[in-house]
């Protein structure tokens, strides 16, 4: 385990860099990288990429949206195009809808509250990397923390998303507004996942719950054995 | 010169702010309001030789999401 080459994005305003951090180094073994947004490049080998939560540059103009037009973005996209698995988390996932990455858009909670609690997921789809460890149709407990979590995307779009197996992880009860109860999206070559969900804050017992594990020990695993 | 930018939410995204702005005249008194949508006015001061094309451009890669939005150009005379 000791190649495990991770990355863990840090842009201004950033709040869940080191949770990502440390959870991945409690799941791998190894410590990521921590790069700051402004760099233009990643690492020369990189076998993840974390994008964490927080409010990128005080959510001005939309959440995300500064933080996905960043110099360092320029080469998570070229990452994705290697296959490389980039996880995006609450700010994370809104930072990948904005740049492109994914489809749809996070809108503000429908109820205008800001949600904090532990919640309920149905993982819907174990075909790709960061689902692996789990089984379709298990239900695991992750907290959420957010504004701007309900997700949007036209009727096509989330019709698409359900016939090709891109939606990760759907609430068990009604959030923040998404559409169809999607917590979580994958790309279409199931190598970028962006999640409101935040599986890093449940790794240690101690902290109430370790169903964020699997997510992270299923990254490392296939890149072990790849 | 100056330039707006209206920016607004696409018709049939719903718009939880506008309807709470909506309750909130409603808990006020007004009476006959049938809907409110909350958008944003981004000004640009920019030389005149920008074109329509490029502040299209603008708009498109980072003023406006296109998947929820919809924006409007204004020039102001200067």
């Amino acid at each position: 385990m000791s190649g495990f080459r991770a990355v863990v994005i840090t842009f201004p305003g950033s709040n869940c860099d080191r949770d990502m951090a440390v959870a991945l180094e409690n799941v791998s073994g190894v410590a990521p990288a921590r790069v700051w947004h402004g760099e233009p490049s990643l690492p020369d080998r990189v076998d993840f990429v974390a994008l964490p939560g927080g409010f990128s540059y005080g959510d001005y103009l939309r959440s995300g949206a500064m933080a996905g037009r960043s110099p360092i973005m320029r080469a998570v996209v070229d990452a994705v195009k290697r296959g490389v698995p980039v996880l995006g988390v609450c700010n994370g996932f809104q930072v990948l809808t904005e740049t492109g990455l994914l489809p749809g858009a996070l809108m503000r909670n429908a109820a205008i509250r800001f949600v904090c609690r532990d919640v309920r997921l149905t993982v819907e789809n174990e075909g790709s990397c960061f689902t692996s460890a789990y089984r379709t149709g298990q239900e695991i407990v992750i907290p959420v923390a957010h504004h701007d979590g309900n997700y949007f995307a036209d009727e096509t779009t989330l019709d698409r998303l359900e016939g090709e197996g891109q939606i990760a992880f759907r609430y068990t009860e009604p959030v923040n507004g998404s559409a169809r109860g999607i917590a979580g999206v994958l790309n279409e070559d199931r190598n970028v996942l962006g999640m409101m969900p935040h599986p890093e804050r449940a790794i240690d017992a101690a902290h109430g719950g370790q169903d964020g594990r699997k997510l992270f020990e299923g990254v490392v695993s296939r890149l072990v054995s790849a | 010169m100056k330039v707006q930018i209206h920016v607004s939410l696409k018709p049939g995204v719903l718009d939880p702010q506008g309807r709470a702005i909506q309750h909130s005249l409603e808990g006020l008194g007004f009476k006959g309001v049938n809907g409110v949508r909350a958008g944003k006015l981004i000004e640009l001061e920019v030389d005149d030789t920008v074109s329509d094309a490029q502040l299209d451009e603008m708009c498109r890669k980072l003023l406006a999401n296109m998947v929820i939005e919809n924006y409007r150009v204004e020039r102001l005379s200067a």
